[in-house]
């Protein structure tokens, strides 16, 4: 293996590339859910699904909030997707 | 007033405990008065690490309840003046670690130490909720290595919010020290490099110690890795605490050596 590699001069695109790839798409996951935000946000997100869910029936994850900070000023984020229409 | 500084990291076996014993060793023997609590109540460790295993008759639960004052649970370094551990129980579980008692016994260490190096179990229940939420600054110990990263980062985000800072709105200063590094492994595109692990977490490098056969030497004798100074872990561990203490140290051991032609042919 390792000889044919030496001669064919080929570069060697090992795991770490993919490790790098998938930990970004993790820690992106994880800082937008808890990283700097308050704790009241999973209960606040659960009851917010709650009250949606007496109108609409909507997935688990269609309730998405964040804090969008702009110097001084801090803004809750709300993103609510609603299903498609038959 | 002594600095507070957790060493944590969520994974458990990424060497949270050589680096806690390397690291208050290192401030020691630069002549600061330094103490290491291991907070893992259970499972105590440090004293091994540290070599005076034999030694421990009160431990830190005991000062917490005040079976023992601290005079008599600190144990003196034999080796390094201004060195002292304070063990964990090795009987009780972690519910004896109540935030007021460990609060009490932060505050009387820090009319006498100037730094008070926490020593976290791995996880984040109760024990490590405990070593991090008096810390001033926070040594988050990291493999190059998936599983370790992604708890890391769970790490930070908890130090962030469950700290008595965090709650005060101020911030646990953070440094990443990354271990068990195998430059070669880097070259090779096997392993997460420096760069990456540093653009992942976004915080300050403190250190990064290679892996070696030295370390467990260390541990096997209980003499601390950092007062090894033949080794490249024991010059990695130093270069970190001067760094802490505002030196400027290049980093070391970060290239791969070199390998001669023929054992490239070899495929070694």
């Amino acid at each position: 293996m390792d000889w044919l590699k030496l001669f064919r001069g080929e570069e060697r695109k090992g795991s770490a590339s993919l490790a790098k790839e998938r930990l970004q798409v993790i820690v992106a996951h994880q800082r937008h859910s808890g990283r700097d935000h308050p704790d009241y946000f999973p209960k606040l997100q659960k009851d917010l699904l709650r009250v949606i869910r007496k109108y609409v029936q909507v997935n688990e994850d269609a309730v998405n909030i964040g804090i969008e900070r702009d110097g001084e000023l801090e803004v809750l984020e709300l993103n609510i997707t609603l299903p498609e229409h038959k | 007033m002594a600095k507070i500084i957790v060493v944590t990291s969520g994974k458990g076996g990424v060497g949270k405990t050589t680096t806690s014993a390397s690291f208050a060793t290192g401030l020691a023997l630069r002549g600061h008065k330094t103490v290491v609590i291991d907070f893992d109540v259970g499972l105590r460790n440090l004293d091994l690490i540290m070599g005076c295993e034999r030694r421990v008759v009160f431990d830190f639960v005991n000062v917490i309840t005040k079976e023992a004052n601290l005079k008599q649970a600190l144990i003196k370094d034999k080796r390094i003046d201004n060195l002292y551990v304070l063990a964990a129980s090795q009987t009780r579980d972690k519910d004896a670690l109540s935030q007021a008692g460990v609060g009490r016994v932060l505050e009387e260490l820090s009319e006498d130490f100037e730094y008070i190096i926490c020593d976290s179990p791995a996880g984040i229940e109760k024990g490590a909720l405990m070593a991090m939420y008096y810390a001033d600054e926070a040594v988050v110990v990291t493999n190059p290595e998936v599983s370790s990263v992604r708890d890391s980062d769970r790490v930070l985000g908890i130090l962030a919010s469950k700290t008595q800072r965090a709650e005060k709105g101020e911030r646990v200063k953070e440094h990443l020290v990354l271990t068990r590094y195998v430059p070669s492994r880097v070259a090779e595109g096997e392993m997460l490099s420096v760069e990456d692990v540093c653009e992942i977490l976004a915080i300050d490098l403190l250190g990064v110690i290679p892996e070696s056969e030295d370390v467990l030497n260390a541990s096997n004798s209980g003499v601390p890795v950092v007062l090894n100074e033949e080794s490249k872990p024991g010059l990695a561990y130093g270069d970190m605490v001067d760094r802490f203490l505002g030196e400027d140290r290049p980093h070391r051991f970060l290239e791969a050596e070199k390998k001669g032609f023929l054992n490239r042919l070899l495929g070694k």
